[in-house]
């Protein structure tokens, strides 16, 4: 699968091509949605709204591909950052509602009014500034991933053991957010967000220039995690992942690989959560149930893992599949998404992007062998 | 079909045997409930059985009238059937106009049928009623004195006759003109009872102007509360071994297959699911006899859960031998398409499965700790399936077998152990126990498309929590759990103690990270 990678350049040819597609592709959105609404190539801004929520998902593909095709972890639980990260997202824009809520207090949001509360919750505090905000969209998830991981990694749990206890972790944070006390909005979680960075959130502008923002996110990410994979980390990674106790004799500390790996990804989750959540107008519990992780995991799974690009083909195809059928028959979409596992894993071990890569090879094959 | 039915009756309509007065039907057919006040006093005046019967009818708004005033009884809320009390006979699918009644007219009619039970001639009756007069939270709606009084001089029977006593004392506690003495023996008979009318009289005479009174109060009331919390603790010990028991049922499968192929099941919680319906089928086939249906569906469910457990086996997870996570992924697939499956063929709302008979009921153990017996029968039942799975493991070649391949595949294998059929066997084996856990499960819990899921996620707490492959570790495993939760609910809430014992089980695993009885085994990568 990577044999390749230690004698790999940070740009490789995949990494140039996939920069190159997307970039195009961010920017014919662009362009498209900027037509006159009387042109036929008018991209209508919904749309592009919701290739936007693609694109996030698409980091967060990402970072789990980082996990699971790099670190050999198959984390069923990785939607707890993606939420976490929007989550802060939803407290920053909470509190840029200032008096416009429907109760009008200016610093309590309207949920904690209607419950009855009298002042902020400490950990509310000082989220109406957006730098704090972002430094916490990166912390949060980080330091929840370094806590858990701390515990799981130097226990040497490891295996099926590991999945079931992420899926665990995040069924138990849906839990957790459900209640009212906890000071997240309960069940509803937060939402009627007026503005971001004094924008209004309602204008088509924002709207282009969040989907242009999320794929500059996904390009980066793509790099940040390139240049990861190509350091000696990296290299270490993809060992723990084929021989970990191997890498333990020759004495390494295998916890911590795996540890700065899994923060490392769980930030990249917590920033598609937080690009997630202005888009979208919504961040409830339902963001921590373990079957959109499992979703996530699929993605991975078609697209194939341990390629990076992979798992963003994988993500927008699935997504693009999901919203098809939802709109077209919604009872057959579990359906689909089941056969999708069965039959990716007994017939698509590398996912598509295997598929392409095999192709492309034996084409190369024969055209030296033409050149011969 | 209906016009056949309705022709019928007619030719047969036997002779009226129970004449319904003109301006009873006339109270009971006006569209104002106002006028059912008029109906109740008229039924009232002669409590005959006939008039008992009527009476509770309506007060399960269960009393029909047709456009010609025609008064009918419907059998129950569930079926279409309707009785004619003036001929007796039966018709069914007819359009009709219900007899409603307020609130406060259905309050009337319960305390009118209650006093004419109390004097019953029947020992059982009056029995259940002077029990009811006990439950009666306020004692504003208890008898007069006369009346208990009368009722006490008539009484034959010891027990009635004891509770009746019971009931004087709380009518009693409530006048002090009676004096010191009497109040007194009043709380030595409420203290003695014990339930919570009792606690709330002798409360009330805590308050007493007389300080040997309240003296004597007070200390009733703190042995009571004391004996409270004693029953309350065991009674929070009881549902979570009841819990802890339908958790080692639905994990035990799970454990099994985990221990011999290594490989986790996600697909689990949905042949739970798929044994609750089995229930619901079979009681749908067999609406007469309950109970019979239930002991049937016990081996039909483990059939049924295994046929999709061998079937899931065959065609996936043979296919991923040594790639446990790629069948942790496809068994969670197959188990989306199992939920989705049966929402379609059966709908997304709850199946409601009836308990029978004889699992109704409770077990009064002292005044306020009683055990509802279909609670205690899931004990039983769990400790039975977990016996015969204990004798088939250690006593027969399949388990032999089995504790072979899962100690070491490949000396089994090299002993001529034939590992793909032990495979099979095995989960089928598993899957069948998880259709038996869904059997259990459909007594205590409403049977949906979800009930796998919520079940799921706790049973692999208890196969990481006991060590996979171990019977004690999950026999252990699930009743510790079980209890845990039980005792943390009431002092953190439902939610907060699910995640308390999460936490709790990923601390514990930094100490045993296979969990309390490991699997031994000599390779390194274990």
């Amino acid at each position: 699968m990577n044999e390749l990678i230690l004698q790999e350049k940070f740009l490789s040819k995949e990494t140039k091509g996939f920069l190159l597609i997307t970039t195009l592709f961010g920017i014919l959105v662009v362009i498209l949605s900027l037509l006159g609404e009387s042109n036929p190539l008018h991209l209508p801004v919904y749309v592009v709204n919701l290739l936007g929520k693609y694109v996030t998902y698409a980091i967060l593909a990402l970072s789990v591909d980082m996990v699971w095709g790099y670190l050999g972890i198959l984390t069923l639980g990785h939607c707890v950052f993606f939420a976490l990260g929007g989550y802060v997202m939803g407290m920053y824009l909470t509190r840029s509602i200032g008096a416009q809520g429907v109760y009008g207090d200016p610093i309590l949001p309207d949920f904690m009014v209607f419950l009855n509360w009298h002042e902020l919750p400490w950990y509310w505090q000082g989220l109406q500034y957006f730098p704090l905000a972002a430094v916490l969209i990166v912390a949060v998830p980080s330091l929840l991933a370094f806590v858990f991981g701390k515990l799981a990694f130097s226990s040497r749990v490891s295996g099926v053991y590991l999945s079931i206890i992420t899926q665990a972790l995040t069924y138990a944070m849906m839990l957790a957010f459900f209640l009212n006390e906890l000071g997240f909005g309960g069940n509803n979680g937060l939402t009627d967000f007026k503005t971001l960075l004094g924008f209004s959130l309602q204008t088509d502008g924002i709207r282009i220039v969040l989907f242009a923002l999320s794929v500059l996110v996904l390009c980066l990410s793509y790099l940040l995690c390139r240049s990861v994979l190509i350091s000696k980390l990296g290299r270490l990674c993809i060992a723990v992942r084929d021989a970990e106790n191997r890498v333990r004799f020759i004495g390494y500390r295998v916890e911590n690989v795996k540890l700065l790996i899994f923060v490392l990804s769980a930030a990249i989750a917590g920033i598609a959560g937080a690009l997630y959540v202005p888009q979208v107008g919504i961040i409830n519990p339902s963001e921590f149930s373990p079957v959109n992780s499992i979703e996530i995991i699929v993605c991975v799974a078609l697209g194939g893992r341990g390629r990076l690009y992979g798992a963003v083909i994988g993500a927008i195809l699935v997504h693009i599949a999901k919203t098809c059928f939802t709109n077209l028959m919604p009872e057959f979409w579990l359906f689909a998404l089941g056969a999708l596992f069965v039959l990716v894993t007994l017939f698509l071990k590398d996912g598509v992007a295997g598929m392409i890569n095999s192709w492309i090879n034996s084409h190369h094959a024969k055209t030296e062998m033409r050149m011969a | 079909m209906l016009l056949t039915v309705l022709f019928i009756s007619t030719v047969y309509a036997a002779e009226p045997d129970y004449e319904i007065s003109k301006s009873l039907k006339d109270s009971l057919t006006d569209s104002k409930a106002k006028s059912r006040d008029n109906a109740i006093a008229i039924l009232s005046e002669d409590l005959s059985e006939q008039n008992i019967l009527v009476l509770n009818k309506l007060k399960n708004g269960l009393v029909y009238y047709d456009s010609q005033k025609e008064i009918f009884l419907k059998e129950s809320v569930e079926s279409n059937c309707y009785i004619q009390p003036s001929t007796s006979q039966k018709v069914c699918n007819l359009k009709l106009r219900r007899s409603g009644i307020s609130t406060l007219q259905k309050k009337k009619i319960e305390s009118i049928l209650l006093k004419s039970a109390l004097f019953s001639s029947n020992d059982s009756d009056r029995a259940k009623a002077v029990k009811k007069l006990l439950e009666i939270e306020s004692q504003n709606d208890l008898p007069s004195e006369e009346t208990i009084d009368k009722l006490i001089r008539q009484e034959s029977q010891k027990e009635i006759y004891k509770d009746l006593k019971i009931v004087e004392a709380l009518i009693q506690s409530r006048s002090p003109e009676l004096g010191v003495q009497k109040l007194i023996s009043c709380i030595d008979i409420l203290e003695e009872k014990g339930n919570a009318a009792c606690i709330q009289a002798i409360d009330r005479l805590k308050l007493s102007t007389n300080s040997e009174v309240s003296q004597r109060a007070t200390k009733a009331a703190s042995s009571l509360s004391f004996s409270k919390s004693i029953s309350d603790f065991f009674e929070k010990i009881f549902f979570g071994l009841s819990l802890g028991s339908v958790l080692v049922l639905a994990a035990v499968g799970l454990s099994i297959t985990f221990g011999v192929m290594g490989v986790i099941n996600m697909a689990h919680g949905e042949l739970i699911m798929l044994g609750a319906y089995t229930v619901w089928i079979i009681q749908q086939i067999m609406p007469q006899s309950m109970g019979l249906a239930l002991f049937i569906s016990i081996p039909c469910a483990f059939i049924v859960s295994a046929f999709f457990g061998i079937l899931i086996e065959h065609f996936v997870i043979r296919h991923l031998s040594g790639r446990p996570l790629e069948t942790l992924l496809a068994t969670f697939g197959i188990s989306l398409i199992l939920q989705q499956l049966v929402r379609t063929l059966f709908s997304p709302l709850n199946r409601a499965v009836a308990t029978p008979e004889f699992l109704q009921g409770s077990v009064q153990i002292t005044s306020n700790l009683s055990i509802t017996c279909n609670r205690l029968s899931i004990i039983f039942f769990s400790l039975v399936v977990f016996a015969v799975i204990v004798l088939v493991m250690k006593k027969t070649r399949l388990g032999l077998e089995v504790r072979a391949v899962s100690q070491n595949r490949a000396i089994a294998k090299a002993m001529g152990i034939k590992a793909e059929k032990v495979d099979v066997l095995t989960f089928g084996l598993g899957s069948g126990i998880a259709g038996v856990a869904g059997v259990a499960l459909s007594q205590i819990t409403n049977v949906g498309p979800n009930l796998g899921q919520s079940y799921i996620i706790d049973s692999f707490m208890v196969v990481v929590f006991g060590g996979a492959g171990n019977l004690w570790g999950t026999l252990t495993g699930g009743l510790i759990m079980g209890i845990a939760n039980k005792l943390l609910e009431p002092v953190s809430g439902a939610m907060l103690s699910k995640i308390i014992i999460l936490i709790a089980l990923i601390l514990f695993i930094q100490k045993r990270p296979r969990g309390l009885f490991p699997q031994r085994g000599r390779a390194a990568e274990d």
